[in-house]
């Protein structure tokens, strides 16, 4: 009953405060479209800058996806290169090719090199005109070979975005239950703490599990990211990851004094989570850091999104992941009604 | 004093310590039934501290506070206590009946009682005509009758008000204090704190806070007559500088 009135006080002041329902549920659409079009457009086209190039060799590197810009002398192809017209030039020195490249950016470096050395082989095996050396032929356990970065990236992004913005609306709200003198108010009426704690959850709740549906089913069906497992254990993870991230915004803001300080939680909890969420590959890391992922909940998301999602696994595989989150929510749940007994010790 | 009346709030060798500073020292004081029990003090004397642990808020870290003959802090007690902030303490994205509706429903009202409570209250601090609006749009004034309202609405045996007339206009802190008088005449024990003299008048009894002590307790005439002053600003000045 008294719970109930938490509730449908937080879903009034949401219809009241549209622009804060917005920013939970449109802007992470948003963002997801504009990191669909960022990591989903075509193969990039290196434009490489032939110089004195044996025509055969320069329509060898345009079949292998090369945008060829044909240079007569050495210095007009070098303006190009500092201008950044084109990303190498490429001549041949002594019957090989040497390339120069303008070397910023490593996507780049790595499609001019992608590039040359098909074109090379290409040469070799026609050069050398024995049988033609068996190609090797590639089987995907998982995923495939039109599988995009964007595919990749999304089950990661989902978990990121809804864990990101509950966190953060969920932890300035309650944390100007405080500051406002409203929290002691509630304080002053027979409500219990975890009375609180429950009511905050559930009434947030409403609308996170609105948030996951909602970011879970544009990223799928709308920008048609990949999805091979079942849509129900995306949202129970979405879920969980929503509300671990609703229970942790609000405990630590006991610990924030002003909307300001919030905000500060950002780099401190949010952006080492990205890291280790696995946007990144972590193999290679130094294995006294790599614990620390042990303890971010959004590995664990993302790590059983990524199942559900690119792998098509079923309970077995998210099973560990799903405990998880539930005990961290659990935890600081019970960790927020601890730390209202700052307010009041009944 | 005569002690025809049943005490309402009991306090006794209350102190308080926030980490190693004390704020209260011993404080022992009686509010009785039905009257208007002032706490007078400038501020930082611990007004705010010891009502919030009347009200079961805040804990003593020594000494006892009995309200209605139960030991606080109570949970069960908020029932019958009404305690209202210094701060406004309303959610200004929603409006007066969202507010009312909100509060209402902790303390267990529903249904046509709470709406008609809503209707009493909101007409007794002459809001009825704003009840739609949002709070944010409301003027100071109107938010603290607002705050009063609520406080109110549960009908409570008690009520504790933190500084209600603070930046408010004379004619409605008039209008504020006949509320008081009403509600204490049909029975309710009114604790109000106030750091303003002229209002310490208008209160049955006077409890005189200083630097975390009481320094003196009685009705006005007697505080003044006690210390031979013609007002009750002089009298506080008298107790203060004797007890210091």
């Amino acid at each position: 009953m008294r719970i109930r009135a938490l509730i449908i006080r937080i879903i009034r002041q949401f219809v009241h405060d549209k622009r804060t329902l917005a920013l939970l549920i449109l802007v992470p659409l948003i963002v997801l479209s504009l990191i669909n079009l960022i990591f989903d457009g075509d193969t990039y086209q290196p434009k490489i800058g032939a110089v004195q190039l044996p025509d055969p060799i320069a329509q060898n590197l345009v079949r292998h996806g090369a945008e060829v810009t044909v240079f007569d002398k050495a210095e007009d192809a070098e303006e190009a290169l500092s201008g950044r017209e084109i990303d190498a030039i490429v001549r041949l020195e002594g019957g090989a090719p040497r390339v120069m490249l303008e070397g910023t950016d490593p996507a780049r470096n790595r499609a001019v090199m992608a590039v040359m050395q098909a074109a090379v082989q290409e040469l070799v095996s026609a050069q050398s005109r024995t049988e033609a050396v068996p190609l090797p032929t590639f089987d995907y356990l998982h995923g495939g070979a039109d599988m995009s970065t964007f595919d990749s990236l999304s089950p990661v992004l989902i978990g990121l975005f809804a864990f990101f913005f509950v966190f953060l609306i969920a932890g300035v709200s309650f944390l100007r239950e405080r500051t406002s003198g409203t929290l002691e108010r509630l304080l002053a009426t027979p409500l219990r703490r975890r009375e609180i704690v429950a009511g905050y959850t559930a009434g947030f709740g409403i609308f996170t599990s609105l948030q996951a549906v909602l970011i879970a089913g544009y990223a799928i069906d709308v920008l048609g990211s990949l999805m091979t497992g079942n849509f129900g254990y995306v949202l129970l993870i979405m879920l969980l990851l929503s509300l671990t991230a609703l229970s942790l915004g609000t405990f630590l803001s006991a610990f924030a004094h002003t909307e300001f300080q919030m905000i500060q939680f950002i780099p401190l909890v949010i952006v080492p989570q990205v890291f280790f969420s696995g946007l990144f590959d972590l193999e290679s890391i130094s294995p006294w850091l790599r614990w620390l992922s042990h303890v971010t909940p959004l590995k664990y998301g993302a790590d059983a999104l990524r199942d559900v999602m690119i792998r098509g696994e079923g309970w077995s595989a998210i099973a560990r992941e799903v405990y998880v989150l539930l005990g961290l929510a659990l935890a600081f749940m019970a960790a927020n009604v601890l730390a209202l007994r700052k307010h009041r010790k009944i | 004093m005569s002690r025809n009346q049943a005490a309402c709030i009991s306090v006794r060798g209350v102190t308080r310590k926030f980490d190693d500073k004390e704020v209260l020292h011993g404080i022992t004081l009686t509010v009785r039934s039905g009257e208007i029990f002032g706490l007078l003090g400038p501020s930082g004397s611990g007004k705010t501290t010891l009502v919030k642990m009347i009200a079961g808020i805040d804990e003593a870290t020594a000494g006892e506070i009995d309200v209605l003959g139960t030991r606080m802090p109570k949970l069960e007690m908020m029932n019958r206590i009404g305690y209202m902030a210094q701060s406004d303490a309303l959610y200004a994205e929603l409006t007066a009946r969202e507010n009312l509706e909100c509060f209402g429903s902790l303390f267990g009202l529903r249904g046509g009682r709470l709406k008609q409570r809503m209707l009493d209250v909101m007409e007794l601090v002459g809001l009825t005509g704003h009840l739609n609006l949002l709070v944010g749009a409301y003027s100071g004034g109107m938010k603290r009758r607002l705050s009063l309202a609520i406080a109110l609405l549960h009908e409570p045996e008690v009520l504790i008000l933190d500084e209600p007339t603070v930046g408010i206009d004379p004619v409605l802190r008039k209008s504020i204090w006949d509320e008081l008088a009403s509600l204490s005449a049909r029975g309710a024990t009114v604790l109000v704190t106030t750091h303003v003299m002229d209002e310490a008048g208008k209160c049955r009894r006077l409890g005189m806070l200083r630097d975390g002590n009481l320094i003196a307790a009685g009705t006005p005439e007697e505080l003044m007559a006690g210390s031979g002053a013609a007002s009750i600003e002089e009298a506080f000045l008298h107790y203060g500088c004797a007890c210091a």
